[in-house]
């Protein structure tokens, strides 16, 4: 009796999950052959090649860093590898704090909470009506419904500037535009694609059994999405929050196109020190100022790596 | 300064406010963001503030790529701010035309504009169907050739002090292991320097028939032949600039990596933060030092049509503000660009500036082709000339045709 | 296939439809009035010759034909191609390779997996610039390897017209590898452990077992991937502004950079529209009958 197995793992919950983690790690038998020394000639190669691919990821940051901590003086030199002759912390106080865009001269820290604002509920809503997307595509396909799909497809690969003046009219005539709830929309909408494509394969690629199980209990649509696919599908849902969250956070244009000043993202604040075409271009308070937004998406990556398990259930079923 | 026609100026912009009642809040949006540029706004957000409005600043960087399409945005998407900056020219035409914008004539008139604004031709950029839609607040022209004292002393040549010469010094330069002429990569600085070489090479009337009247047999003429075949020299001379921003080319200039740059009178602003000293460390050359003749470019505010009644109200104030004497000087200084008023005095001008204002004086100025050109013939120009002074296989014949090509073919 | 779903017939299918298609009111609004009526509208006015706003004046294929004899659009269409298919190519095999190495039950997995994604995070504007000075002749890798010895060294991509967009190459992979290694490695978490051990049983290579097994069972992954960096192909445009500004002169143009300056630097509304009409088609002739086979045709996963 596969499914009971299932079902009860699932309503247990997800709590059980860090035990499931640690369970596993100490299991026999990683994916592998069989348990190894450390120093196996397998692990050379990975680990080596693992550290060759982070050292080419990470040459630019290294030389971004190096920039950051340099006077502009020492930047004029022209000597991008070479570490600063002498630290200083001037630019990344400045790009937080000081530097000034316009008439506001307190830096990217203007529009942090802005960006916070924009950022959680567009990230929530777009996950959460996708994913649904996905559910009913893989799972309750209905007439019609692949039609649709076909053109969201074909609508990923639209530039969104393009479509610009058109979702202007479009919220205008909703009388939502300029307000944080039009933009809200506007990155729904432009999420939707890839994050029903991402969510309709990864549930279609899930053990039909499941599926099945429920139904046979009399489980619906809504008892099914909340109680076996979501919590079956954690690395998925972070794969999309980090699309999500970085798409949305670095996001400059809709921000400011769909928006008014008071709500203008961080971003803003980010082009506006980066970008100026006729004046002095300060390289170093740039790269703080660029690592200091990446800085939010960065952090995130990092903590929602500890969903990056193997998904739960998908073991459970076989027992 | 006319100390009359400051107290005027002072007299009205203290006389509005107490006549429009209540204060306002203006958004207004531009793309100064820059150090320098910020505090040049600054300049203008204080007096306006101390009219008893609120000047709420809207900074985008990035004129036209990023900048525009969010202007327009908010103004067609019935969300306009209070003001706007725009290069003045024919780039706000459609917003007027669609009765977006508003008409600042009686402004205008109550304050004499047409006197007072030099040289004329900025009031007439803004002027559409006799009505003026603009108020222009600065002039920054194009016509500047910097060179580095240092990069010719280092190859044993006398600084240039005109075109011809630098084009003689090159091989000198080449042989010292100095680029001659920085030219960036972005296609926007090609096609400008371009101009500026037909401006001292083919003279101001020839170039107002090309860019003015869209003359197409001139444009396939023999004196625009010359100018090819001095980008073609400038073509030569900028081979291994190797870096995409101007002020990366600017900086070549400054440590003695490349001879000369042509480049707008902002560049101005990287020499000095450099600490270099015009005349001792770097030379200016107006006009290529053949036709001391200067563009008159430059920044304009728009005034979008708005409902709220103390808010237009509030916009004719902005608008008087801009162009009062005292704004023009504190603005103009920090921003390193000329006023657009011939009245008042930069007596903190640096030399190049002064250069700047001598001409300026002697009406030796011609529009800017901003102003002639709509911007897709800009945008074509430059498509060509990026193309032009990258690919050395492409003949200064060939690129004429295509250039007459686009002058037929622009409106 | 009416209103059949998976799972056998059943009396509460017209309720359970029901909320399926209720659940799917915003996706169904957004492909009809966003993406559809958005491109109708774009197809419209790309028949104009609109300028700075758009409007309805017709001028026929006017936009096309000036469209199609500008060098820049030709030079644009020829860079797409060469770099999409790289790009593809590279991005499929190192974002594999990668996530196949993430899933040995590594050390510092989380470290490593954030190492790769973090170039993802930054915004390009700045990223590519380091960029330009890391491929710079004068003071970037060539300088450095010159100036250990290897006097004749040349890596100079972004000057050079011939090899350029392949020098923006190095930055896109950069970029976008880490993502395409995260949903490669989610889908690698898809698949069952029981797998792995049955072909372990059977003394199948780990290669073969990649090659043969798990490559095909992530095949929804593979597509979710592909049309990733795909629809990122297509809409390059950031990499090539902040490492080239698409030069030297035009050599590394690209399709929507033509866009976004016709329509917004140029005021050029029609011939953007014409431009961004071009590529949709393009796209469309390719992803309608694929994904008819792919969704429509009845293939019956479950």
């Amino acid at each position: 009796m596969p499914e009971i197995v299932a079902f009860n793992t699932i309503d247990a919950g997800i709590e059980p999950e860090a035990e499931k983690v640690q369970a596993r790690a100490t299991q026999a038998g990683p994916r592998g052959r069989k348990p190894r020394r450390a120093l196996s000639g397998r692990n050379i190669m990975i680990y080596g090649t693992l550290i060759v691919v982070a050292l080419y990821y990470l040459l630019p940051l290294y030389v971004m860093i190096m920039t950051s901590l340099k006077g502009m003086p020492e930047i004029r030199l022209g000597n991008i590898f070479a570490p600063p002759l002498e630290i200083t912390f001037e630019p990344w106080v400045k790009a937080w704090s000081s530097a000034c865009t316009g008439l506001n001269c307190d830096g990217l820290s203007r529009g942090f909470w802005n960006s916070v604002r924009i950022t959680v509920p567009s990230t929530i809503v777009s996950i959460a009506i996708a994913s649904i997307n996905g559910y009913a595509l893989a799972n309750w396909r209905f007439k019609g419904a692949d039609l649709f799909f076909t053109i969201l497809i074909v609508g990923a690969f639209i530039p969104y500037q393009v479509m610009i003046y058109p979702i202007v009219i479009v919220l205008r005539e909703l009388g939502v535009y300029g307000s944080l709830t039009g933009l809200i929309i506007v990155h729904t909408i432009f999420g939707m694609p890839i994050l029903t494509l991402l969510f309709r394969n990864y549930f279609a690629g899930l053990p039909e059994e499941l599926f099945k199980a429920a139904r046979v209990d009399g489980a619906g649509f809504w008892t099914i999405y909340f109680r076996i696919m979501l919590p079956m599908s954690m690395p998925i849902f972070v794969v999309a929050m980090i699309l999500q969250v970085t798409g949305i956070w670095n996001d400059f244009l809709f921000g400011v196109v769909f928006t008014r000043p008071e709500y203008y993202p961080m971003t803003v604040q980010l082009n506006n020190i980066v970008n100026s075409v006729q004046g002095v271009k300060e390289y170093n308070v740039n790269m703080a100022a660029t690592i200091l937004t990446g800085a939010v998406p960065l952090f995130v990556y990092f903590v929602s790596g500890r969903l990056f398990v193997r998904g739960i259930a998908a073991g459970a079923v076989k027992g | 300064m006319n100390l009359r026609s400051f107290a005027a100026a002072l007299a009205v912009t203290v006389a509005l406010p107490l006549g429009a009642a209540s204060a306002a809040d203006l958004e207004v949006t531009h793309w100064w963001t820059s150090g320098g540029e910020a505090a040049a706004v600054a300049e203008l957000a204080k007096a306006f503030d101390a009219t008893g409005n609120h000047w709420v600043d809207g900074a985008i960087a990035g004129a036209g790529s990023t900048a525009r399409p969010i202007m327009v945005s908010r103004i067609t998407g019935g969300d306009p701010m209070a003001a706007t900056q725009f290069n003045h020219g024919r780039q706000a035409e459609e917003l007027v035309e669609a009765g977006l914008m508003r008409d600042l004539t009686d402004v205008a008139t109550r304050e004499k504009w047409k006197d007072i604004i030099k040289p004329a031709s900025l009031l007439d950029s803004c002027t559409i169907d006799g009505k003026i839609y603009c108020a222009p607040v600065n002039i920054h022209s194009w016509q500047w050739l910097w060179l580095s004292n240092a990069a010719f002393k280092q190859a044993g040549v006398d600084v240039p002090k005109n075109w011809d010469e630098f084009v003689a010094a090159a091989p000198a330069l080449e042989k010292a292991g100095i680029v001659p002429l920085a030219v960036g990569g972005q296609a926007w600085q090609a096609a400008g320097a371009f101009d500026v070489l037909m401006v001292a090479i083919a003279g101001k009337d020839t170039f107002q028939k090309v860019f003015g009247d869209k003359d197409e047999e001139v444009a396939a003429g023999p004196e625009i032949a010359k100018v090819f075949k001095a980008a073609d020299d400038a073509r030569r001379m900028s081979k291994g600039t190797n870096v995409q921003d101007w002020n990366q080319a600017t900086n070549m200039v400054i440590t003695g990596k490349a001879g000369g740059q042509i480049m707008g009178d902002w560049a101005q602003g990287e020499f000095q933060l450099a600490g270099q000293k015009a005349g001792t460390d770097y030379t200016c050359l107006p006009g290529l030092g053949v036709n001391e003749v200067i563009s008159t470019g430059g920044d304009a505010f728009y005034f979008p049509l708005l409902k709220d009644e103390e808010k237009s109200k509030a916009q004719e104030v902005l608008a008087s503000t801009l162009l009062s004497p005292a704004t023009q000087v504190a603005f103009n200084l920090k921003k390193g660009s000329l006023p657009v008023r011939g009245d008042v005095d930069l007596a903190a001008a640096n030399d190049c500036m002064k250069k700047g204002l001598d001409i300026l004086a002697k009406g030796n100025v011609i529009q800017g082709t901003d102003q002639l050109l709509s911007a897709d013939s800009q945008k074509q120009k430059e498509d060509l000339f990026s193309e032009f002074f990258a690919n050395a296989s492409m003949t200064p014949e060939d690129a004429q045709k295509r250039f007459t090509d686009i002058i037929a073919s622009a409106e | 296939m009416a209103g059949h779903t998976r799972g056998s017939g059943r009396p509460n299918q017209w309720s359970r439809n029901l909320n399926a298609k209720f659940a799917s009111v915003p996706m169904i609004l957004t492909a009809v009035v966003i993406f559809l009526g958005g491109t109708i509208w774009t197809v419209v006015y790309s028949f104009t010759n609109s300028k700075l706003l758009p409007r309805l004046s017709f001028v026929g294929l006017d936009q096309y034909e000036r469209l199609w004899a500008a060098p820049r659009w030709l030079m644009s269409v020829q860079n797409l191609l060469i770099y999409g298919f790289f790009s593809l190519v590279f991005s499929l095999v190192i974002g594999f390779v990668l996530a196949a190495l993430m899933d040995q039950k590594i050390r510092f997995e989380n470290t490593f997996r954030t190492i790769m994604l973090y170039p993802f995070a930054l915004s390009f504007i700045v990223t590519g610039l380091v960029w330009q000075w890391l491929l710079n002749p004068e003071f970037g890798i060539q300088s450095v390897v010159r100036s250990l010895g290897w006097t004749s060294f040349a890596f100079d991509p972004l000057y050079n017209s011939n090899i350029v967009i392949y020098g923006i190459l190095i930055a896109a992979l950069w970029q976008g590898t880490g993502l395409v290694m995260c949903l490669m490695l989610a889908g690698l978490r898809g698949i069952d452990e029981d797998i792995w051990k049955a072909t372990r049983v059977d003394g199948i290579p780990m290669w073969k077992t990649y090659l043969l097994v798990i490559i095909p069972m992530m095949r929804g992954v593979f597509i979710t991937t592909l049309v990733i960096i795909a629809s990122g192909i297509v809409k390059v445009y950031d990499l090539v502004v902040a490492q080239t500004s698409g030069g030297p002169g035009i050599a590394s143009e690209v399709p929507a950079k033509y866009v976004y300056d016709y329509m917004f630097q140029a005021q050029n509304l029609g011939q953007g529209f014409a431009a961004s009409t071009m590529m949709l088609v393009t796209v469309a002739i390719i992803i309608v009958p694929w994904a008819y086979l792919e969704f429509g045709g009845g293939r019956k996963r479950a």
